[in-house]
C-alpha cells in the first residue's frame, strides 16, 4: 500500500507502452508517413520549424508524427533535438528583398511594382467544412502551373516611404555586430532589438498573438497598417573564410511582415511613420504579424513614447513569457509529486488552526467572565 | 529491492551523444558558472541553460548541473520527495544510465553525486560528495518583486529590507512566520539565498562537509554553497527561526528525527507517517529497528 503511493520503473516502461500504442491508433487505419505530414500538415510543420528555431521540414514531420499532432510538444522535440548541434557560425543576413515571392501583399498602398500576390491563403475563403474532402481519393488535379516566369522583382514597400522620408529611418549598425544568440547566451535585460526579435519569433504563437491584439484594442495602442508582407524562398549565403566570398547554402521559406505605425512625433523627430517587423520560418503570417506589432510596442523607450503600463511594452513581461517550451514545462511539472512541500504546509495550517482555536476559546472565556 | 537498483556502469552509455548528453563545450560554460558560485557563495549566477530532453521545471538545470560535474567513476543517487523510487527520479537516474553509464545507487553513503528535489538526505554528507539541487525558482525575493531587474538590483544593493517586512507580517498576522518550505536563508552574511523548495525542516542541514550547487534550468542561473559554508535561515531574535516536522515517529522504522510523509491508509481518516527519506527507512530497518506498522506492512 504505501509502495503505491511512489512510482516505480515498471510503471513509466508501462506507460510509455501503452503511449506508443495510442500515439499508432487502430491498427486497421493506415499509418499516417512522416512525408505526408511534410506535405499536407506543411502549416503545422511551419510552425514547428519556427517555434523550434530550427528550419528542417522533414524533422518537423517527424516531430509531429511522434507528438501525436501536440504541437507544443513537437516544438519541444525540436528544441532537445537543435540544443545539441554543433554552432558552425552565421549566415551574412538573408536578402528578403529578393525574395522569391508566393505570396506578396500590401494593405497601404493599392498597387505596388511587382503587384499584390495572392498566393495560397485562407483569406476570402469561406470557412465551410469542405466534405468533398472527406471523400478521399477524388483530389483535383493540380492546375498547370504558369511557373514558366521568373519571380518578378518586388521592391520593399517601406522603402517607398524611407525615399520620402516619410518612415523612419534604419539604420544598418556601423559596425556588423555578432548578432546575441538566445539559445548560447542567457537572458539579459535590458535586451537589444535584435535579441527581443530573436525571442518573438520562436516565442509561442498564441502568446505572441494575444499581445499584439491587446495592443489593437487599447493597451498601448499604435495603430497599425501591413505595410507589406511576403512569402517565399531566400537563398542563405555563408561567407567561408578559407575561400574570401560568401557561398550559397540552400534556400529557406520565409514569412516576412513589415509593419507602418503611426507616430506624431518628438522634440527631435518631426511627424513619421514607425516600424514594427516580423521574420518566421515558412508560411506563419499570424505569427509574423503579431510578432511585427509587439515589436513595435516594446520600441517605446526608443521612440520616446509613453509607458502606458501595458504588457506588450513590458519587454521583461514579454520575453519571460513568450517560450511555450519554458511556460509548459514550468505548468505542468506541479503534476510531480509534492508532499514533502505540502507535508509542511499541512503541519502549519494544522498548528495555525490549532492556535486560532485556542485563542478564540480565551477570547470567548474572556468575553463569558 | 536496494540491491537490485544498486547497478555497476559498465559500458552501455548511448554511443550518440557525448558522454552525459551534454557536449563538452557547453559542460565548459556550466563549469565556469559553478565556480563563480563556488566563489560567491549565494550568487545567482547566469547561464545559458539548454533544452534538455525533460521539460523545464522537470529537473534541467539540477541534470545540467549533474551532467557537467559528472566523471565516469562517479556513482550516482536521485532523489524526489526524499524517495529513490518516485517517477521522476527514476526517470532522471536512468537518463545518466543512458547516456553517462554510470554507476548508481540508492545508499546516500555511496554515491559521490546526489540530485535532489524537495530533500536532503537525513545521513549526514561527507566531504566528497556533491548534492545538486533542482530549484523551479531561484530567486528568493521572486514572490515581493516580480521583476528580475528589480529583484537583482536588490541583491545588488543588499536591500533586503521587504523580506524583512514580509516575515514581520507573518509574525502579526499568524504569530509565527508562515512559510515552511523554500525558507529564505542567508549565506555568509551576504546574499539572500532560495534553498529550493526543501521542507524548513532541513535548513539547518544546508551547512555540511559536501558540496551544494543549485541549477535553475528555466530561469538560467546557478548557484552554489561551498563545503561548511555560513548558512543562516533568516529569523528575529524574539522569534529565532524554528525547524518543523510531523510530530510523530516513523511508523515503519521507528525513527523519532526524521522529516516524514503523512500516507493516507483508508477512507476513514486512517492514517501512517513514514520516512520520506527512503533509503534512510530501509537503512534502519535492515538494522533491525521496527516502528508502530513495521512489522504488519510489507515494504520489501
Amino acid at each position: 500500500m504505501y509502495v503505491a503511493v511512489k512510482g516505480g520503473e515498471k510503471a513509466i516502461d508501462n506507460a510509455h507502452d501503452w503511449l506508443a500504442e495510442e500515439r499508432r491508433g487502430a491498427p486497421d487505419v493506415a499509418e499516417l508517413s512522416v512525408a505526408q505530414i511534410r506535405e499536407q500538415l506543411a502549416l503545422a510543420v511551419n510552425r514547428v520549424m519556427t517555434e523550434g528555431s530550427l528550419y528542417d521540414p522533414d524533422l518537423a514531420a517527424l516531430a509531429i508524427k511522434q507528438a501525436r499532432g501536440d504541437l507544443i510538444e513537437a516544438i519541444f522535440l525540436i528544441r532537445a533535438y537543435r540544443t545539441t548541434l554543433p554552432r558552425f557560425g552565421y549566415s551574412v543576413p538573408v536578402e528578403t528583398g529578393e525574395m522569391a515571392c508566393d505570396r506578396r501583399i500590401s494593405a497601404t498602398f493599392k498597387d505596388v511594382p511587382g503587384g499584390q500576390v495572392l498566393g495560397p491563403t485562407f483569406d476570402y475563403t469561406h470557412r465551410l467544412l469542405d466534405f468533398a474532402l472527406e471523400a478521399e481519393g477524388l483530389e483535383r488535379s493540380a492546375p498547370e502551373a504558369a511557373e514558366a516566369e521568373a519571380h518578378p522583382v518586388m521592391p520593399r514597400v517601406t522603402e517607398f516611404l524611407n525615399k520620402e522620408g516619410l518612415i523612419q529611418h534604419e539604420p544598418r549598425p556601423a559596425v556588423e555586430s555578432v548578432p546575441g544568440d538566445l539559445t548560447r547566451e542567457p537572458l539579459q535585460l535590458p535586451a537589444d532589438r535584435a535579441l527581443r526579435l530573436q525571442a518573438l519569433s520562436r516565442g509561442d504563437e498564441g502568446f505572441v498573438l494575444s499581445m499584439a491584439y491587446s495592443t489593437q484594442r487599447g493597451y498601448a495602442k499604435n495603430h497599425p497598417f501591413v505595410g507589406e508582407l511576403r512569402i517565399g524562398s531566400v537563398a542563405v549565403e555563408m561567407e567561408i573564410p578559407e575561400l574570401g566570398f560568401a557561398v550559397e547554402m540552400g534556400e529557406v521559406v520565409l514569412t516576412e511582415c513589415e509593419t507602418v505605425n503611426q507616430f506624431t512625433g518628438s522634440r527631435t523627430e518631426p511627424p513619421q511613420f514607425t516600424r514594427g517587423y516580423g521574420l518566421t520560418f515558412g508560411q506563419t503570417e499570424r505569427k509574423a504579424i503579431s510578432m511585427a506589432l509587439v515589436d513595435r510596442a516594446m520600441r517605446w523607450q526608443e521612440l520616446g513614447e509613453d509607458d502606458k503600463g501595458a504588457p506588450a511594452q513590458d519587454e521583461e513581461f514579454v520575453l519571460y513569457h513568450c517560450d511555450n517550451i519554458q511556460a509548459t514545462g514550468f505548468l505542468e511539472h506541479i503534476k510531480l509529486p509534492h508532499y514533502v512541500d505540502f507535508q509542511s504546509e499541512l503541519e502549519l495550517v494544522r498548528r495555525l488552526r490549532r492556535e486560532a482555536e485556542a485563542s478564540g476559546q480565551a477570547a470567548r472565556q474572556e468575553a463569558a467572565e | 529491492m536496494r540491491d537490485e537498483l544498486s547497478r555497476s556502469g559498465k559500458g552501455q552509455a548511448m554511443e550518440e551523444y557525448n558522454f552525459a548528453y551534454l557536449d563538452e563545450q557547453t559542460k565548459r560554460m556550466i563549469r565556469r558558472a559553478l565556480l563563480k558560485g563556488m566563489a560567491v557563495p549565494g550568487y545567482q549566477v547566469p547561464f545559458a541553460s539548454r533544452e534538455m530532453p525533460m521539460p523545464y521545471g522537470w529537473g534541467t538545470g539540477g541534470v545540467q548541473v549533474s551532467a557537467a560535474v559528472m566523471v565516469p567513476e562517479d556513482c550516482f543517487k536521485v532523489i524526489d520527495q526524499g524517495a529513490d523510487d518516485t517517477t521522476n527520479a527514476v526517470s532522471i537516474r536512468r537518463f545518466f544510465e543512458r547516456t553517462a553509464g554510470v554507476a548508481v545507487t540508492e545508499r546516500t553513503g555511496e554515491a559521490t553525486v546526489i540530485q535532489t528535489r524537495h530533500r536532503i538526505p537525513e545521513q549526514p554528507l561527507e566531504e566528497g560528495q556533491i548534492l545538486v539541487y533542482q530549484v523551479p525558482i531561484p530567486e528568493p525575493l521572486r514572490f515581493l518583486e516580480p521583476s528580475e531587474v528589480e529583484t537583482r538590483k536588490m541583491h545588488a544593493l543588499e536591500e533586503y529590507g521587504l523580506m524583512h517586512v514580509k516575515l514581520y507580517e507573518d509574525i502579526a498576522r499568524h504569530g509565527e512566520i508562515s512559510t515552511s518550505y523554500a525558507y529564505p536563508v542567508k549565506v555568509e552574511g551576504r546574499y539572500v539565498m532560495d534553498p529550493s523548495p526543501i521542507p524548513k525542516f532541513d535548513n539547518p542541514k544546508l551547512r555540511m562537509a559536501a558540496i551544494q550547487l543549485f541549477g535553475a534550468g528555466r530561469e538560467q542561473r546557478i548557484y552554489a554553497l561551498p563545503p561548511w559554508c555560513e548558512v543562516v535561515s533568516l529569523d528575529f531574535e524574539d522569534y529565532p527561526f524554528q525547524a518543523s516536522r510531523a510530530d510523530h515517529d516513523c511508523d515503519l522504522c521507528g525513527a523519532e528525527g526524521s522529516y516524514l510523509d503523512e500516507v493516507i491508509t483508508d477512507d476513514a481518516g486512517g492514517r501512517m507517517f513514514v520516512c520520506s527519506d527512503t533509503d534512510f527507512c530501509a537503512g534502519r530497518r535492515d538494522a533491525g529497528h521496527l516502528g508502530r506498522l513495521g512489522a504488519t506492512e510489507d515494504v520489501a
